[in-house]
Order: structure tokens, then C-alpha cells, then sequence
């Protein structure tokens, strides 16, 4: 499809994504210094204060001992969602419009899973024995709790962080071989160990095809159960609103909701600052718009099921959380989530609206807005309101502390891609140019491959 | 297979009804509504014996709460037809306790007693026991506390001072119990008597409205109590078969 409209040959493709890692203006270095500056002020700083001091630095109180950390984690594992799992997707059913995207989309998976994981060991009140819910051997003679939904969290997000950097590191590795061939100096040295000694014979690339459709199918289920597995951290309760059958495939569809809004956002940042205008056409938003529409529908089909069942079931507790959540102190948050992720999304259902970048950027930062905002209410209001109405007085605000964590984990994540784009090709060369046609032998273009 | 086998089994056996009875005591506490007036001398002495801190006036004021014993009040009918209601609530020691399973590290178990015990040592404060539980009983260090002059010197010995961190809750005093279970063992006894161990709570309540004692003995106190029309679980219909047994209060006018 690409090919069709775009005039780009093979050497293009080669110029343009080796100079994307080559050739860095003095924009990429004032943007990375002020990530990391941010990420050590916002997010460093506050934590390690919160080490000194406990975790009465963070807002949380008696009933409301879950935060805003973890309806962070949740937010940062929902957007490693759709990365990995639509790359595997879409690779298994041969679309080619995700072959300039998958790399990016696979990184944000990578990352996002990266600050999720960090936001367990700021949620923790003693972080230092993190490693007490591995299994590993220890004079202890102590296993961690194998019924607890904590520890299959754990195995779950170890499982998908290994299986994902996997994936995207073998996908890549033609690319490092073929950037190899195009540099010099302590690069040229990198990209060797990188490549692992690539040639680009028949056999490798045979063995390279099979592992990597293998690796998708086995990442699918493996995507869809480490969301599930995280909402059975509420759903294994007996807590009114978080005891629901309907939260696996909530938390699923919410995750991968979220993951698409977030690639979105990613791709139209790249399109604009790394110039990979060419690459990154109004085909691919247009496909990621209907893809957000479908998603939103079933969000909000799922989200009136969680309301209906809880009101259908008539039960005292089950009510009064419910309306507390609706209703209560927090109601107008749940409305502007239902705006963001419900309402405006519809705009999708115009080709003008998803074919034009800006529109899309703003739609997507608020889907992961109102995305946020669930989280936050799901960990929020329901605790606030469990069984015995004294401990209802409490209103849990975050404090400044977290907000300033929260905010330093959007910088975390953006320094760790500020260094990616560095060092992977961001959008694969290889997968790219099997969307061309090949150059004519005898052409000035053909030569230029020889 | 024989693994597997051998899981299942043991899986059977843990879910029968009664599986803790098996255990060496059950501890169990009734606490009499009727006798009951609110006085919080249970929360004082408790507060007293298990070194817990005070949180002052900031913590509170953001809703941060430490006392393992509460009063719960509950306001019924309008203003001028008003009645006070209160219902003291502690750690229910369940014997299905939610908090137990999701735990990651297993801080908390269920001991030989029958017992819901916290192990400070090894809690890394994931404070997901404290969302599953559905009394709020749990409460969580969430600063490092202080005993200004002269109350650190009133510290109980027995009891650990639990460091920032660290979910912490009501124990029945298991100080006491281990205490009386090592006299009775140096007395050449198997079980220890009835009515020689008291939480501190028990033994501080002037109207006795609370009673602690062994279910598996027949003869004791607490058995007798927990024989009674008035009888009940709070939330029973969780099925987290919880130790505490209140009765009800005696009261004419109620519905």
C-alpha cells in the first residue's frame, strides 16, 4: 500500500533510519538532559525521601492503604499492553502496515513495563526485601506465597518482561547487522556484538522468520494473562467493587485500549522529530483510529456491565460503593473518565478526524488520561467504602510526593526512550523494505545495493 | 502424578469444615453487646500492652489510624428519636482470613493456635492484607514512631516496637498466650487452664463483657458463652469464619 504512493528505494530506507541514530542535533540533547533532570527530580528525589521517611510521605490513610502507585503500576502495565501484543498480532495476520511501527510500539511495551515494575518498589513500605517475593533457594528455608495474586503478579510481569525484550531484541538483530555495515568507530563495535554475527544467508534469515512467528504466538496468551493476572490483585478480594468476574477481561481490553492511545502518541512524536514522515503515513493513524473506536466500544460495553451487575446484585455493600463511585467525592472524576474514554473516541468514526495528526495526538493523551483516572478509581473508591460504615470518614488525597513520582515516571519512561530511538533502529529496516518494490536490476538503485 | 496427588489430598483435607479445630487451641473471644458500655478501657489497655504508638494529632487529621482495639459507633433513627450503638472491633483472627492468601511473602499465617499471627520481620508492606480484610482491622506503620519521655520507659519487653513499613494488628496478646503455654509446659501440664490467659483487653474490661478462652474445650467460659440465641459472626456471610463471637444486645425496642 505504501509502496504505491511513495517514491522510497531501498538505500532511503538504509539513509534515513541509520542517520535517525548517527546524526543527533543539539534538540535530542537538550530534550534528553531535561528528562533526566526531570526523572532525578520528580521521581529520584521524592522516593528516596520517602525511603527515609516511610510511606506517611505518600497520602494514603487507614482504609485507603492502596495510592496512587499502584493505579500507576496498573497505568504503566496497561500501556506495555498494546506493544508486543499488537506487533504479535498483526505480524501473525501479515498486516504490512505495521511494519514501520512495531519496532517503537515494541519499545514502549519494554519501558512502560520497566517504570511499572519500579512502581512496585515505590509502592512497598520496606522496598530493601523486594526480593523476598522471588522463589529462590535461602537459609530461610522460606518460599513466597504461591496463593497470593501478588506472586503470580510477579512470575506474570517477570514472564512478559523477558518473553517481550525477546522478542524485540531478535526482531532487530538484521537491523544492528545492517547498521553495522554503515558506521564507524565505537558503534561499528557495538552493533557488531549486537548483531551477533549476522550475515543475512538464506538459512538465517529461514530460522529468524520461525522463531519469530513462534515467539508472537506464544506472547498473545501470555500478554492477555498478565493483565488478567494483575486484576485478580482486586478481583480475588472479597472487597465490594473489586470482587468482580468482570474485571480479567476489563482490565484486558482497558490495557490494550490504553496501549493503542499510547502508540498513537508515540508515533506521532517520532513522525515529527525523528522525520520519519515517509515511514509513518496518515495510513497507519488511520488504521490505529479505527482500532481505538472498536477498542472504546468494548471498554464502555464492558464498563456499563461492571455497573449493571453491581446494581442488579442488590446487595447493601455493593450498592453503597457504587454510588460512592458514581456519586461520591470522586463522582466528577468518573464522569470526565467516561468523556475521555467513552464520548470523544466516537470522533473516530471520521476518516478526516483519524487521518489528521494533531486531532489524533489530543484524543490520545486524553484516552490515557481517562485511562489513568480509572485506575485511580478503582484503587480509590473502593476501599473508601468497604463493609463497616466507620471506617468511611476518610477522604484520601494524593500528596505532593506522589504527584511529583507520578509525573517523574512519564519522564523515567521518556528518558529510557530518548536512549532507545539512540540505539535501536526505531522503525525496522528490514520489515520496511519488504514493503517495496525491489529496485530494477541495472538501476543506479540496484547498483547502490550491490 | 504422586505430586500431584498428594496436593490434592492435602488440598481436600485443608478445605474440610473444622480442619483447625484440629490444631493444638482455638482461641476465641465472645464479646457481650449487652454488657458492653463503650467505656474504652479495652483500647487503653491494649494500646498499653502492645506498644502502639500515638499518632498525634497531623496523622489523624490524614486519616491515619492505629488501634488495634476500636469502638465503632454507629448512630441509629433521627435527632430527637436518636440511639447510640457501638460494637467493639479487633483483628477476627478468620480461620478462612482473606489476608492470609494474598500475602506475597506469607507475613501472615495461621499459626498452631488457630491464630491469625503477623510476622513483623517479614513484611515488606505490600499492604494488600489490609485491602482484603473486610473488617479494616490492619493498620499500617506508615512513619517511624516515637515515645517521648518518660512513656519510653513503659514500652512492654514482650513486644516488639514495629519500624516504619510494617502492617501491623490486634495478636490476642499472643505474649500472654506463649507465656501461659510455657508455665503450663513447666508445670508438667498438656493444655493450659481456662481463664489463665487473658488479652489484655479481657482483663481490663470492668462490665466482663469480653470473655477469651478455648472453643475446643467444652467446659470453658468461652464455649458457654458462644452457646447462646445471641450468638453471631460479624459478616458471617463472607465465610471467613472468623474467632470472635459477639452476642447481641439485649434490647426491646429493636427492630
Amino acid at each position: 500500500m505504501q509502496a504505491k504512493s511513495s517514491p522510497i528505494s531501498y538505500a532511503d530506507v538504509n539513509n534515513d533510519i541509520v542517520r535517525s541514530l548517527v546524526v543527533t542535533g543539539p534538540k535530542y540533547y537538550i530534550t534528553l538532559a531535561a528528562a533526566i533532570s526531570l526523572t532525578l527530580i520528580c521521581y529520584f528525589f521524592p522516593w528516596f525521601y520517602q525511603l527515609y521517611y516511610g510511606i506517611g510521605a505518600a497520602g494514603m490513610n487507614h482504609p485507603q492503604v492502596w495510592g496512587t502507585y499502584l493505579a500507576s503500576f496498573i497505568f504503566w502495565i496497561g500501556l506495555s499492553h498494546s506493544g508486543t501484543l499488537l506487533s504479535c498480532v498483526l505480524h501473525l495476520t501479515n498486516s504490512a502496515w505495521r511494519k514501520a511501527m512495531y519496532r517503537s510500539a515494541e519499545a514502549m511495551t519494554l519501558f512502560s513495563l520497566m517504570v511499572a515494575a519500579s512502581m512496585v518498589a515505590v509502592h512497598l513500605g520496606r522496598p530493601w526485601f523486594i526480593h523476598w517475593s522471588l522463589p529462590y533457594p535461602n537459609q530461610m528455608e522460606m518460599w513466597p506465597n504461591f496463593r497470593s495474586p501478588l506472586l503470580f503478579d510477579v512470575m506474570a510481569i517477570t514472564t512478559y518482561l523477558t518473553g517481550s525484550s525477546i522478542f524485540i531484541y531478535m526482531g532487530s538483530i538484521p537491523d544492528f547487522a545492517a547498521v553495522r555495515d554503515r558506521t564507524t568507530g565505537w558503534r561499528h563495535y557495538m552493533y557488531r556484538l549486537l548483531s551477533l554475527g549476522w550475515r543475512g544467508t538464506d538459512t538465517e534469515w529461514h530460522r529468524l522468520g520461525w522463531a519469530y512467528t513462534f515467539l508472537a504466538v506464544l506472547i498473545i496468551p501470555l500478554a492477555v494473562s498478565v493483565h488478567s493476572i494483575v486484576s485478580w490483585d482486586f478481583a480475588l478480594s472479597v472487597v465490594p467493587a473489586l470482587h468482580l468476574t468482570i474485571f480479567a477481561p476489563y482490565f484486558v481490553v482497558g490495557a490494550i485500549y490504553s496501549g493503542t492511545a499510547g502508540i498513537v502518541t508515540v508515533m506521532f512524536v517520532l513522525r515529527k522529530y525523528m522525520k520519519f514522515e515517509k515511514y509513518i503515513t496518515e495510513l497507519h493513524f488511520d488504521n490505529l483510529g479505527k482500532l481505538l473506536l472498536a477498542l472504546s466500544l468494548l471498554w464502555t460495553y464492558i464498563n456499563m456491565l461492571e455497573v449493571f451487575t453491581g446494581w442488579y446484585s442488590g446487595e447493601s455493600a455493593e450498592l453503597e460503593a457504587l454510588e460512592y463511585k458514581l456519586f461520591g467525592k470522586y463522582g466528577p472524576l468518573y464522569w470526565e473518565m467516561i468523556l475521555f474514554c467513552a464520548v470523544t473516541p466516537l470522533l473516530c468514526m471520521f476518516k478526516r478526524f483519524r487521518t489528521s495528526f494533531v486531532p489524533m495526538l489530543i484524543l490520545s493523551i486524553a484516552i490515557n488520561i481517562g485511562m489513568y483516572t480509572e485506575r485511580f478509581l478503582i484503587v480509590g473508591t473502593s476501599l473508601s467504602r468497604k463493609y463497616l460504615p466507620d471506617a468511611w470518614n476518610s477522604l484520601y488525597v494524593p500528596s505532593v510526593v506522589e504527584l511529583s513520582i507520578l509525573a517523574g515516571s512519564v519522564a523515567l519512561f521518556c528518558t529510557l526512550f530518548l536512549i532507545f530511538v539512540k540505539i535501536f533502529p526505531s522503525v525496522s529496516i528490514y520489515e520496511v523494505k519488504e514493503t517495496l518494490p525491489a529496485p530494477e536490476k541495472g538501476s543506479p538503485q540496484w547498483q547502490a545495493t550491490q | 502424578m504422586s505430586f500431584f496427588d498428594d496436593f490434592l489430598a492435602k488440598w481436600r483435607e485443608y478445605r474440610k469444615p473444622g480442619y483447625y479445630e484440629r490444631f493444638d487451641y482455638a482461641w476465641t473471644m465472645t464479646i457481650d453487646l449487652d454488657r458492653c458500655t463503650g467505656c474504652e478501657a479495652c483500647v487503653t489497655a491494649c494500646q498499653a500492652e502492645n506498644n502502639i504508638p500515638i499518632l498525634g494529632e497531623a496523622e489523624l487529621a490524614k486519616g491515619r489510624e492505629m488501634q488495634w482495639m476500636r469502638i465503632e459507633r454507629y448512630w441509629e433513627g433521627e435527632y430527637p428519636d436518636v440511639k447510640l450503638r457501638f460494637i467493639p472491633m479487633l483483628c477476627q483472627h478468620c480461620d478462612a482470613a482473606p489476608c492470609e492468601t494474598v500475602c506475597p511473602v506469607s507475613a501472615t499465617y495461621h499459626n498452631q493456635d488457630g491464630l491469625n499471627a503477623q510476622v513483623y520481620n517479614r513484611c515488606i508492606g505490600t499492604r494488600s492484607c489490609a485491602v482484603y480484610c473486610p473488617y479494616d482491622v490492619r493498620y499500617f506503620n506508615y512513619t517511624d514512631h516515637q515515645w517521648d519521655k518518660p512513656l519510653d520507659e513503659q514500652l512492654n519487653p514482650d513486644v516488639t516496637v514495629r519500624e516504619k513499613g510494617v502492617m501491623e494488628k490486634c495478636t490476642f496478646c499472643i505474649q500472654r498466650i506463649r507465656q501461659a503455654k510455657d508455665s503450663a509446659k513447666d508445670d508438667g501440664r498438656r493444655r493450659v487452664r481456662d481463664g489463665e490467659v487473658q488479652p489484655a483487653c479481657v482483663q481490663s474490661c470492668p462490665a466482663e463483657a469480653l470473655v477469651f478462652g478455648d472453643r475446643q474445650d467444652p467446659e470453658s467460659r468461652v464455649s458457654s458463652m458462644m452457646d447462646n440465641a445471641r450468638a453471631y459472626r460479624v459478616l458471617e456471610e463472607l465465610n471467613t469464619l472468623p474467632s470472635v463471637v459477639y452476642l447481641k444486645k439485649v434490647d426491646g425496642n429493636a427492630g
